[in-house]
Parts: structure tokens; C-alpha cells; sequence
């Protein structure tokens, strides 16, 4: 046990694990903060679908040699207006559009790396997260748009509320509920961008879905729902961060895996209530 | 009489299908409307054209000043629209949203509106549910929390969609003189039902309407006309 302690009091005075943690948090509240729309909409696919096109996005940045997270943002962005369209325009259901979209992307990335070999590793660490080793670009950029993200959801809380719960009623008072659509899109793109770099690819979609659907089998009101997500998304990736320290576990699978922990318990103790 | 709305020669099609045909008729301050017909008749198109939820359809919709200005249609869809019971929403956060029509810019809550949302409550009997999930109320319950929803600005129209449809009777009788009530306030009301015995005693005004309008008058005139004669050969056998 003093060992541990000790270890912990050593991580903490590591710079990378503070700002893995610094840059986890805001990374797991801009998660909670978008999850509830996401689930409660039922578009809690688009998540994952966006984090296959981020692979695309990624494969493409590594072989012009830019930063990923510059370029994919506007990639993922416009891809998933282009699932908002599909929805709109060509009859599609919305898993459908996900779907296309995102195994077209998958492709692309296949067919990307396979021709420009060499990036592989890297690759890898894009697949699963590698939250320990970010740059201090990637660091910036990610407080910055975490900030954007949050904020924007704040100042735009009544009107999301609105359209999530009922989409007609929110029309016929007159609000504009395709641009909130489009606008929960935008916040989504950057968050699964963001969120590569402290899971991976393969598991941002978790860190949307997990913790809210965690809260919703306690909490009574929305803002509950958001608070005690938020609390369960922190709590995890900060955890995650010092078991994976500790213990030499990849950190995205680990917060992924104590996400998953949290869900049960927090089922088992809806179940128990409601008996 | 001051025209709250008038519809001028209103046409839908959805597809090939005619829906609405030729629908002119005047909403007048105070009317307590019951729209009526069979299944398929078009009256919830018509409504939802009148909300500005269906877009295309062709003829002249024109709202009074009051309408436009205060952007003031109540609505309250058909049954509960949630039927997520998970949904994590209070009473209280519900109500508040019908207050967002007036609002521009970030369209943050102010105290004030709080103690709107908390006077409507009153006024509709459900001041104790305020703090409660929406999930756990019962039909009646919550069919009334949309009414307070559809009531909290005051707006000078309200527009119902089947409301009662999923209610007990029992329940169904109360939610209407609430209703009955708002109309005596001067509130123009606009009721969709499929079943006209129930909202009969309350309704000033019939529409009956099947793709067009079929009668629209007094209810008085509607006891006596032929219209009705049909309604009820198909409907109670009489």
C-alpha cells in the first residue's frame, strides 16, 4: 500500500502525468456534457462512427506529416454533416448513414496505411490512446477547444434541453432545431478528435456513452444527469491514469474498463432500488 | 369578432394523396373549437400546418397581430410524446422550455420566469410535482405537465392534438375543464379528438372535417344537421 502511495506521490510530480490529467478531465467533461444529447437523441452511434472517420482522418494527416488533430477536426466535421444529410436527403435511417459513412472512412485509413508503410506505431497509438505521450501543440489545442466545446454547450444548454426532449414543440416555438442539430455535430467532431488522444480510435465512443448512461440510473433531472456524468468521466480517467502508472496497463483501455466497472455497480444499484 | 387565424383555400397533398382539399375557415377570439372526422381525415396535417411543422402545403394561412408578435401558440401534442421513462427531466425543467419562444440570444432562465413556471403549476393543480421525473408520472400527470408546458407564456391560442387519447376517462373529464376554464380566461382553444361525445359538452365550435370540410358552425347547428346525422350512423349506430 505504501508503495503504491509512494508511486502516486512520484506520478504526480511528473509533468506528462499532469498534463494527462489536466487534459483527460476536460476531455471527459466535454464527453458527459455532449453524451446526454448523443444518447438521449439516440445518436449515441454517431460517436463511434465519427471516431472510424477520425482513423481516416488520422492515417491522412500522418502521411502528409501534420498534426492529426489539426486536420482531422475539419474532416470529422464535415463528416458528420454529411451523416446529417444523408439522414435528411436520401431516406436514410440515421445507423445507416453512420454506418456507410464510417466503414467508407475505415477503407480509406486501411488503404492509406497500407500504401505509406512506416507509420504504423504511430498509428497504433491513435488506435488506443497514448494520453502519457502528448504534445505540449496537442496540449494547448486541446484545453482550447475543450474550453469551446463546454462553453458552447453552457451557453446553448435551454435550447438543447428543448429539442432533446421533444423536437416538434422546440420548432413550433420557434427554434431552429437543424442548426442544433448541426451545431451538436460540430461539438461532437471535436470532441471525438480530442478524445482520441486519451483512448484511442477504438474506444472514444465509450468515454461518450459510458458515464451518461452510468447517470441515468440515478439521476432525476437533466443537470443531475450532466453533474454526476461528468463526476463518474473525471474520476475515471484520473484513475485510469495512476492504475495504468502503476500497474504498466495501456491507460485508454484502462479508463475504458473502470467506466464499464462504474456502469455495473451503478446498474446493480438502480436494480436494488427499484426492487 | 377579432380573427385570431384565417385559412383561405389550404391544400396538402403527401405524395399523389390529397390530404387537405379547399379548407377556408375563420378562428375567432375566444372560440373553443373541437376539430373532428375519422382516422385519416387530415386534422392532425392541418394542425401541424397551422404550427409550421408541415411547410409545403399551397392556400393563405393568416395569424392576428397578437399571434405573430408574441409568437403565442400553445401546443400540446398527442399523448405523452416520451414514452422513455428514463428520460432524466424534471417537471419543472419541462415547463420551463414553453418560455423559450420569447426569448433570443444564449436564452437563459431569470427568476422570474422560475416563478412562472411555478404560478402555472399552481394554476393547473400539479404544484407537487415539480421536483419529480417526468418518467414516474402517471398518462394524466403528465398530459397535464404539457398543458402547463404549452401554458407558461400565456400564449392567446392553444392548440391540443388528441390529448386525451391515452387517459381514463375519469382523467380525461378533468384535463377538459382545466381546458374549459382557460377557454372562459379567453383563451382560444383548437382540439383535436377522434371522439365527439367526450369534448361535446365543452366544445362552442365543430369542424368536422374529412380531406375537406364537411361542416364547420356551432355546435348547436351541428346537432341538427346532416352532417351529424352521419357522423353518428357511422359511429354509435343509432
Amino acid at each position: 500500500m505504501e508503495n503504491v502511495i509512494s508511486m502516486i506521490m512520484e506520478a504526480l510530480q511528473s509533468d506528462f502525468i499532469l498534463r494527462a490529467i489536466l487534459v483527460g478531465s476536460l476531455i471527459a467533461i466535454c464527453c458527459s456534457f455532449l453524451g446526454i444529447f448523443l444518447v438521449l437523441k439516440k445518436y449515441s452511434m454517431i460517436g463511434d462512427g465519427l471516431a472510424h472517420v477520425s482513423f481516416a482522418t488520422i492515417a491522412i494527416a500522418l502521411l502528409l506529416n501534420k498534426s492529426p488533430l489539426v486536420v482531422s477536426i475539419p474532416l470529422v466535421i464535415f463528416s458528420s454533416f454529411l451523416i446529417l444529410k444523408l439522414n435528411e436527403k436520401a431516406d436514410l435511417h440515421g445507423d445507416a448513414a453512420i454506418a456507410l459513412i464510417s466503414s467508407f472512412a475505415v477503407a480509406v485509413g486501411v488503404l492509406i496505411t497500407s500504401v505509406a508503410k512506416g507509420f504504423n506505431i504511430d498509428l497504433f497509438s491513435y488506435l488506443f490512446g497514448s494520453i502519457l505521450v502528448i504534445s505540449k501543440l496537442d496540449v494547448i489545442l486541446s484545453i482550447i477547444l475543450s474550453a469551446v466545446v463546454i462553453f458552447i454547450t453552457l451557453f446553448f444548454y435551454n435550447s438543447l434541453f428543448a429539442i432533446t426532449y421533444d423536437e416538434e414543440f422546440a420548432t413550433v416555438i420557434g427554434l431552429n432545431s437543424k442548426n442544433m442539430n448541426y451545431l451538436i455535430s460540430i461539438l461532437t467532431s471535436i470532441t471525438v478528435v480530442l478524445g482520441i488522444r486519451v483512448v484511442g480510435t477504438m474506444l472514444i465512443s465509450s468515454m461518450i456513452i459510458f458515464p451518461t448512461v452510468t447517470a441515468l440510473q440515478v439521476s432525476k433531472g437533466f443537470k443531475d444527469t450532466i453533474l454526476i456524468s461528468s463526476i463518474i468521466s473525471v474520476s475515471s480517467v484520473i484513475l485510469g491514469i495512476f492504475i495504468s502508472y502503476i500497474l504498466n496497463f495501456p491507460t485508454g483501455a484502462t479508463i475504458v474498463i473502470i467506466n464499464a466497472i462504474c456502469f455495473m455497480v451503478f446498474f446493480f444499484i438502480n436494480k436494488l432500488k427499484s426492487n | 369578432m377579432n380573427n385570431m387565424i384565417t385559412i383561405r383555400n389550404l391544400n396538402f397533398n403527401y405524395g399523389k394523396n390529397e390530404v387537405l382539399k379547399n379548407i377556408s375557415f375563420e378562428v375567432a377570439e375566444g372560440d373553443y373549437i373541437g376539430i373532428v372526422g375519422p382516422n385519416g381525415s387530415g386534422k392532425t396535417t392541418l394542425i401541424k400546418i397551422l404550427l409550421g411543422l408541415i411547410k409545403n402545403s399551397k392556400g393563405q394561412i393568416k395569424f392576428n397581430h397578437d399571434i405573430l408578435e408574441k409568437n403565442s401558440i400553445g401546443y400540446v401534442p398527442q399523448k405523452g410524446v416520451m414514452n422513455d421513462r428514463l428520460f432524466p427531466a424534471t417537471v419543472k425543467e419541462i415547463v420551463a422550455t414553453g418560455l423559450l419562444s420569447e426569448k433570443t440570444g444564449f436564452k437563459f432562465y431569470s427568476k422570474d420566469d422560475y416563478s412562472r413556471v411555478d404560478i402555472t403549476l399552481n394554476k393547473l393543480n400539479i404544484e407537487n410535482l415539480k421536483d419529480k421525473k417526468i418518467g414516474n408520472l402517471s398518462g394524466g400527470q403528465q398530459q397535464r405537465v404539457l398543458l402547463a408546458r404549452a401554458m407558461v407564456a400565456n400564449p392567446s391560442i392553444l392548440i391540443l392534438d388528441e390529448p386525451t387519447s391515452a387517459l381514463d376517462p375519469e382523467i380525461r373529464e378533468e384535463f377538459y375543464s382545466i381546458l374549459k376554464e382557460l377557454n372562459e380566461e379567453d383563451v382560444t382553444i383548437m382540439l383535436v379528438s377522434h371522439d365527439i361525445a367526450s369534448i361535446e359538452k365543452y366544445v362552442s365550435k365543430i369542424l368536422y372535417l374529412d380531406k375537406k370540410i364537411i361542416f364547420y358552425g356551432s355546435y348547436n347547428d351541428f346537432r341538427h344537421s346532416k352532417a351529424m346525422a352521419k357522423y353518428f350512423g357511422i359511429y354509435t349506430g343509432e
